[in-house]
Parts: C-alpha cells; sequence; structure tokens
C-alpha cells in the first residue's frame, strides 16, 4: 500500500473516531435520561406530591416537603442574591473600568470556582454555628453566594450591549444617572438578565452539597426558617444510600421531578430569550 | 515555451453567484503569467480553481477542464490532494504555522508525505531555503517559531515550505499585499528567478508589479477574461477599451 | 444638586454591592482558616502526609482524601480529554449543519443534570454494570497489572474516574470547540494547499494553534472534577485507604466532607474536616486560575491576530 492510500486511509480512521466521540457521548445520556423517565415515572403518584415521608421502613409516603422545602430555598435565595447581583452588575457595566473592576470580576470568578461544599462550610460557620442549628436560612445563604458570580456577570454583559446612544439621549434629557440606568438602560437589558437569573436558579434547584449541612433535610414540615428544611436533592441522596427498595423507588421518583423542573426553568429562559430577540432593534 | 496549464471553458459558482464565465487561458512554463483586475474580478476565485482550492468554501461549484500537462484535474479519477502538491500556493498573507519552527514548516509537507530520514530532510529544507532566498538568514534559528520573523521573511518562509514538497505550477495570490515595499521588491526578485524552474502565475492588484514580474498578463472584469497577452503589449497597446480604462487608472 | 446627590449615592450603593463579593471570599478564607486551627496547631504540615483518618483516635491526615481526588480527577481527564477532543473536532470541522445543533444541544444536556442524579445512576446502573461486564473483563486479560487487581464491588475508584469524565465532557468540549472555530482560515488554507488529507488539515492547522486554549479548557474541566461531590461521595465506597488497584474504593476530600461532617463528634474531627476544605479550596482556586490565564491569553491572542 503506498504512502498516499495509508494517509487517506488514516484520514477516513481518524474522522470516524471523532464522530464515534461524539456520538458515544449520547449512551450515558441516554441511560440517565432512560432510567429516570423509566423508574422514575413508574413510582410517581399522587401520594409523591401529597404526602411526607413515612417512617423507616414504613412503605408509602411522599416528598411533598422536600419540594416545597427546594422552592422556598430558591425563593429566599433569590431575595439577597439577585438585588445584590444585579446592583453588582451594574457597577461592573457602568463604573467598572479600572482596577478595582477588575479586582471585582476576578474575585467574582473564583467565587464562581469554589467548590460548592467548601460555600456550604462557608455557610455553616457563618450561619449554623452562632444559631447552633441547621436552618433553611443557612441553606439560602448557601445558594445564594453560588448564584451571585452568574447573576452579576450576565448583568454586566447585557448592560454593555445596550448601545451607547441610548444612555447619551437619556442623559442629554437632563435626568440623573441613576435614573437613566434603572428606568432606561436596566429595562432594555431585562430579558437577558432574566436569563441569566432563570439558569442560575436551575442550577442550585440541583445542589446537593451544600446543603448537607445547612438547610440539613427534615422528614415533617419545617416549622420557621430557623429551622433545617427539607429539599429535593439532598431527600433523593438519603433515599439513594439507604437500604430500603421503596425509598430507592422514590429517589428515581424525585429525581425525575427534578430534572422537569431545571428543563422547565431552561426552556423558561429560552423562551425569554426568544421574546428578547424578536425585537427588531437588537438584531 | 511548453504549456503547462490549459483552461478550458472554466466557470465557477459561489452558490448560485456565477463568479467565472467561461474562462479560457494558456499558462506556459518557465514564464511567469499575471492576472491583474480590479477587486471582485474573480482573480483570486480563478487561481484557487487551479489548485482545486475554490472547493473548499462550502456551496461552491466548478465547471469545465483545467488540464495540467494535459491532465483534466477535476476529472472524476484525480484526488485533489494529488493536485495540491503538484500545484503550490502562496497566500496574501503569509500563514506559517505559528507552532513549528522555521525547519518543521518547510518540512511540513515533506513530513506529510512521509518522509522522515533526517539526512534527507536536513538536505530539502535548506534547498528549499536557499531558493527562497531566506537561508542565510535563518540558518542560525532554525529551529526558532515560524512567526518570530518579519513579515516579509515569512512569506519567504511560506515559500520555502511550498518549494519543499516539489510542485510543477507556483500560484501566488497578491503575495506582497501586506508587505513593505523592500521586502515586496525582494520577494519580486526571488520570483524572477523562480521563474526559471517552475511555472509560475501571480495575482496582483498593482499593475506596477504586473509590468515589472510578469511576461504574459490576463485582464479579469467581473468573473470574464477580456484579454490576455504578452505584458508589454498589454500595458502599451491594449486591444479592448475595458483593459485601456483599467490601465490609465479610470477605474480599479 | 439633587441629581448629584442621587448620582453618588448611586455610585456608592452599586460600588458596595460589587465589593460585597470580594467581602464573601475574604470571609469565607478567613473563617474556615479560623475553624480549622485546632486541626492546624495539633498536626502541622503532617496533615498533608499522613495517611491515617482515624476519628476514634482522633487522629487525623488528610493523604487518602488527596490521593483519592488526585487519582480520580486524573483517570477522569485521562478518558475525558480524547473524547472532548474527538467531539470538539467532530463538532467543528467535520459534522454536516445539519447535525452540528442538535448535537451539541445533546451533549450540553450533560452538563444541566444534577450532580445527585448522576448519582444515583451511578449507583444502580454504572456500578452494576462494571461489577457485570467490565471489571471481571479487565481483571481476566489485565490482572498482571497492579491497577486491576483485587476485588472488584462496582463502587470504586474506577467507577468515580469514569463517571467524573461524563460530567467534565461538556466543559471541555465546548470551550475546546469555540477554540477550534477561532482558527483563521488561512491557516487551514496553507495545509491544504500543500496536499494535507482532511484529517492532516486538521491536525497542522488547526490543534496545534489551539493548544494552548485546549489546555485551558483541560483544566478548566480539572478544577471541575477536583470540587465535585455527590457523584463521587456515591460510587466512590468511602474508604480512607490508599491502593494502587482502580478497583478499591477509595475516598475524595470533597466526599469525606460531604459524608462524615454532620458526624463529627468533636471540635478537633470538624475542624480536621475543615481543614481539608480549606485544602480543597486552594487547590481548586490555583488551578482555576491557572485555567483562565490560559484561555484568557488565547481569546487576547484571538483578538489581536483579527485587529491587524
Amino acid at each position: 500500500m503506498n504512502i498516499y492510500n495509508r494517509r487517506k486511509i488514516a484520514s477516513k480512521l481518524m474522522c470516524a473516531a471523532a464522530f464515534l466521540c461524539a456520538f458515544l457521548t449520547l449512551v450515558p445520556l441516554i441511560s440517565i435520561f432512560g432510567y429516570v423517565f423509566a423508574k422514575g415515572v413508574a413510582s410517581i403518584n399522587l401520594d409523591f406530591f401529597i404526602h411526607l415521608p413515612r417512617p423507616v421502613g414504613e412503605a408509602g409516603g411522599g416528598m411533598s416537603n422536600a419540594i416545597v422545602g427546594t422552592l422556598i430555598l430558591i425563593g429566599l435565595s433569590c431575595l439577597w442574591a439577585i438585588p445584590l447581583g444585579i446592583i453588582g452588575g451594574i457597577f461592573l457595566s457602568e463604573f467598572g473600568n479600572n482596577k478595582l473592576g477588575t479586582t471585582v470580576r476576578f474575585t467574582a470568578d473564583v467565587l464562581n470556582g469554589v467548590p460548592s461544599i467548601v460555600i456550604g462550610i462557608f455557610a455553616y460557620t457563618l450561619f449554623v454555628l452562632p444559631m447552633k442549628s441547621f436552618s433553611a436560612i443557612s441553606g439560602a445563604f448557601a445558594l445564594g453566594i453560588i448564584m451571585i458570580p452568574t447573576i452579576m456577570r450576565t448583568t454586566e454583559e447585557m448592560l454593555r450591549m445596550v448601545p451607547r446612544t441610548l444612555r447619551e439621549a437619556a442623559l442629554a434629557l437632563g435626568i440623573s444617572q441613576f435614573r437613566m440606568t434603572v428606568s432606561i438602560v436596566l429595562k432594555t437589558a431585562m430579558p437577558g438578565i432574566l436569563t441569566g437569573i432563570l439558569l442560575a436558579i436551575a442550577r442550585i434547584a440541583g445542589e446537593t452539597a451544600p446543603l448537607l449541612f445547612t438547610a440539613f433535610g427534615n422528614r415533617v414540615w419545617h416549622q420557621n426558617l430557623t429551622q433545617p428544611i427539607a429539599a429535593l436533592p439532598l431527600q433523593i441522596f438519603a433515599y439513594a444510600i439507604s437500604p430500603f427498595d421503596d425509598w430507592r423507588r422514590q429517589a428515581w421518583a424525585g429525581a425525575f421531578v427534578l430534572i422537569v423542573i431545571i428543563f422547565l426553568i431552561s426552556f423558561i429562559s429560552r423562551f425569554v430569550i426568544g421574546l428578547h430577540y424578536k425585537l427588531p432593534s437588537s438584531r | 515555451m511548453e504549456e503547462r496549464v490549459k483552461v478550458l471553458n472554466l466557470n465557477a459558482y459561489f452558490g448560485n453567484t456565477r463568479a467565472l464565465k467561461d474562462i479560457n487561458i494558456t499558462i506556459r512554463e518557465k514564464i511567469v503569467t499575471a492576472i491583474i483586475g480590479p477587486s471582485g474580478c474573480g482573480k483570486s476565485t480563478f487561481i484557487r480553481c487551479i489548485n482545486r482550492l475554490h472547493e473548499v468554501v462550502p456551496n461552491t461549484k466548478v465547471s469545465g477542464k483545467v488540464l495540467l500537462d494535459g491532465k483534466d484535474i477535476y476529472s472524476a479519477d484525480v484526488d485533489p490532494i494529488e493536485i495540491r502538491r503538484k500545484v503550490g500556493m502562496v497566500f496574501q498573507k503569509p500563514n506559517p504555522f505559528p507552532v513549528l519552527s522555521i525547519y518543521d514548516n518547510v518540512a511540513a509537507g515533506l513530513k506529510l508525505n512521509g518522509i522522515r530520514k533526517k539526512d534527507y530532510l536536513d538536505e530539502i529544507v535548506e534547498e528549499s531555503l536557499r531558493r527562497a532566498a531566506l537561508w542565510d538568514e535563518v540558518k542560525d534559528k532554525i529551529n526558532a517559531s515560524g512567526v518570530s520573523l518579519s513579515g516579509g521573511q515569512q512569506q519567504r518562509l511560506c515559500i520555502a515550505r511550498c518549494l519543499a514538497v516539489k510542485p510543477e505550477v507556483l500560484l501566488f495570490d497578491e503575495p506582497c499585499a501586506s508587505l513593505d515595499p523592500i521586502s515586496t521588491s525582494k520577494i519580486e526578485e526571488l520570483i524572477l528567478e523562480l521563474k526559471k524552474y517552475y511555472t509560475i502565475v501571480i495575482v496582483t492588484h498593482n499593475m506596477q508589479q504586473a509590468g515589472r514580474v510578469s511576461d504574459y498578463t490576463a485582464f479579469f472584469l467581473l468573473g470574464e477574461m477580456i484579454e490576455f497577452g504578452k505584458t508589454q503589449d498589454i500595458f502599451t497597446a491594449p486591444k479592448d477599451k475595458r483593459t485601456e480604462d483599467y490601465i490609465t487608472g479610470r477605474f480599479g | 444638586m439633587k441629581i448629584k446627590f442621587v448620582d453618588m449615592a448611586f455610585k456608592k450603593a452599586t460600588t458596595i454591592a460589587a465589593l460585597s463579593v470580594v467581602a464573601l471570599i475574604c470571609l469565607l478564607v478567613y473563617s474556615m482558616a479560623l475553624r480549622s486551627m485546632p486541626a492546624i496547631q495539633k498536626f502541622g504540615w503532617h496533615f498533608l502526609f499522613t495517611g491515617t483518618w482515624d476519628p476514634v483516635k482522633e487522629v487525623f491526615g488528610a493523604l487518602p482524601f488527596i490521593y483519592g481526588t488526585v487519582v480520580s480527577s486524573a483517570l477522569a481527564l485521562l478518558i475525558a480529554v480524547p473524547v472532548s477532543i474527538g467531539i470538539a473536532v467532530y463538532l467543528a470541522e467535520l459534522a454536516p449543519s445539519y447535525i452540528k445543533q442538535p448535537l451539541s444541544f445533546l451533549i450540553e444536556l450533560l452538563a444541566a443534570i444534577p450532580s445527585v442524579v448522576y448519582g444515583l445512576w451511578g449507583i444502580f446502573a454504572l456500578a452494576p454494570f462494571l461489577r457485570g461486564s467490565i471489571q471481571p473483563f479487565l481483571s481476566k486479560y489485565f490482572g498482571f497489572l497492579p491497577l486491576f487487581q483485587g476485588e472488584f464491588y462496582g463502587v470504586g475508584m474506577l467507577t468515580a474516574g469514569i463517571i467524573l469524565s461524563i460530567m467534565i465532557i461538556p466543559t471541555i468540549s465546548s470551550i475546546s470547540r469555540e477554540v477550534f472555530l477561532a482558527v483563521p482560515f488561512t491557516q487551514r488554507e496553507a495545509a491544504l494547499a500543500l496536499g494535507s488529507t482532511r484529517w492532516e488539515t486538521i491536525r497542522l492547522a488547526v490543534l496545534g494553534y489551539a493548544r494552548p486554549g485546549v489546555l485551558g479548557a483541560v483544566i478548566l474541566g480539572l478544577g471541575r472534577a477536583l470540587g465535585e461531590t455527590m457523584a463521587v461521595t456515591m460510587v466512590i465506597g468511602n474508604r480512607p485507604e490508599i491502593s494502587a488497584s482502580l478497583f478499591a474504593p477509595s475516598y475524595t476530600m470533597a466526599s469525606v466532607i460531604a459524608n462524615e461532617f454532620t458526624e463529627a463528634t468533636s471540635n478537633l474531627y470538624l475542624s480536621a474536616l475543615i481543614e481539608v476544605g480549606l485544602i480543597l479550596f486552594f487547590v481548586t482556586l490555583i488551578v482555576n486560575i491557572i485555567a483562565r490565564a490560559l484561555v484568557w491569553r488565547v481569546s487576547n491572542k484571538v483578538k489581536g491576530e483579527l485587529r491587524e
């Protein structure tokens, strides 16, 4: 075989290998979704959404408190992380073209890369130890930290995309920079920012590690926010590693619900961004 | 002079747009043929049809024949890879491979063709760099990165890289467009030297350059070849009014 | 006048919000360092090199977890890097346009799956599969290597490495793909003009040029793998032992924290775990900084060339 044909065969082989890599990666994807949907749907029933977990060893029960708990945790985290993230993002875009801005951006990147379990330890030292109890508040603190860098970066990017001319026109009318930024620029960039927020929410919805010793989980309804609270990922984890078949079955159901929630949020965010780009000015 | 490349009824398309219309031209060996014309007239597209580089862009088509030494390069049994080794190309902006050394840049084509013996490679690399008038300037730093050279030197490196695989035809696509006047004249000198051994086609938007280096010139306009003849005749006594208008600077 | 006051307050408010990020990080390092003091004072540098983790005798050494983290991440990279580059090459250079979008969307989906769901799948799908099919095969034909000796249970270092690799493939492949797409067309033309085959063009023009960017992507993937907690905890076996065999159970820094934090009975135990967290923090910090520097360098290089 001459060198020529050898090269052509080698090229075909390598290109086939690349193709194989791409499609081989779909195998675990299909497997995971297959398992979650098959086993999850089989175990879903009304009980799952309505009932509390049963005592150890007893069959039946549900994850109602975990689902509600996750929603509460998300709500609490958003309460403090969204304003902080957006206002910080405004700083970066409007006043951040200097050393301070660079430092903040770098730090936000660092924060983004911190393993979520380390963030859990941080929340533990700050809230759980002084309060001497696990709580929804500490969980929301941890989740909020995870959200902030994403929200800040998205806000900055979206604000930067608003054309200069718009700002100048507004300022020329004699209004304050504050009013201009909030009422005009921010408003214009809102769809994009909302998308960033939704993606951040989708991310924290599935987070387990930072909640392990902050929210901690609860087998009954929490009494108030200074008490441990159940969360869907926590419950999935606890049931998955348990020795009971019934609990494991419910773990799959929980995984199914979690995946549905996350993809619902992602689809909504795509829908929002779809609306944003339908506006002619953005083309 | 022998005919090396004969182009018959060449048409080239970008999607539905016809960029070249029925081009017929004969390129001879051991002379320099220049292709001149205003921007967008199809000169780059034309030479890219000679080394089958045009078809790499998606949604393109070529019809007609391009005979290299009598054999149509577009016939079904011909592999474009073979053609591209035989027909070398130097581009507008020098494009040496940045991660390879000067030596490895020149040897790149050889290694592709399976030549690995160090002595043989050394020999050809030196010969190619000499032919490209670059050897003396780089012989002491032959392992430096390909992009550590100046623009003009990089272009000569690209020429050496071309020469190493022993092509038969050399295509130059506005090779001096991004170079300073001194590098430009060095390359023009080089081309005049290289024409002794190769068939050369040069695309240029610089008419004085065409006048300096070429023996025959073709004038292209809007995808058609308007006139083709001895460079001297084209520039002093053009037959077509459009050629005359271009030469005298009325447009372009 | 009023406008000036409003704007000044506005600027101050945004600055404070932005600085809160800096404050959070400083507070994080400070409070973790504070709480790990008891362990730091008792064990000093030996903490990093001691292989014993005995809560009963109150002897704590982080070596088994450092080993577990490093080996599982290395294994993950070994699998993920070639596959990710293959995917990036396919999507950037080879795939027809009607495949590109759906395929890249599907691969991104892998990144959206929460870690705990990966773990669930790992326990009940991957581990049994490994125990039933792959591990016996490896043990039978490659058992002469210390890597594949000993009992296999389905869970262990190998499983953790495999699951980690799946989790980091989307990261590495998507960044690599962007880097490949940024390689200027003239490079490809240069390779083609020499008479190179499709693969040779990719190798000469794209892969070499993109090397620093791909390296950055790989290191970013490493950063993710190092900090990954739930999926690993659920499939690695959670035993603080160092073993040469990939079949053996192991323990990572993140896993030991996840598993034992709420069980920590004494102050020393807790501070030892927090110290492990501190080590994990600094390791991922350094890795992420290196990765960002590399990716930043490539994107600047590309911008610089486009400007010319």
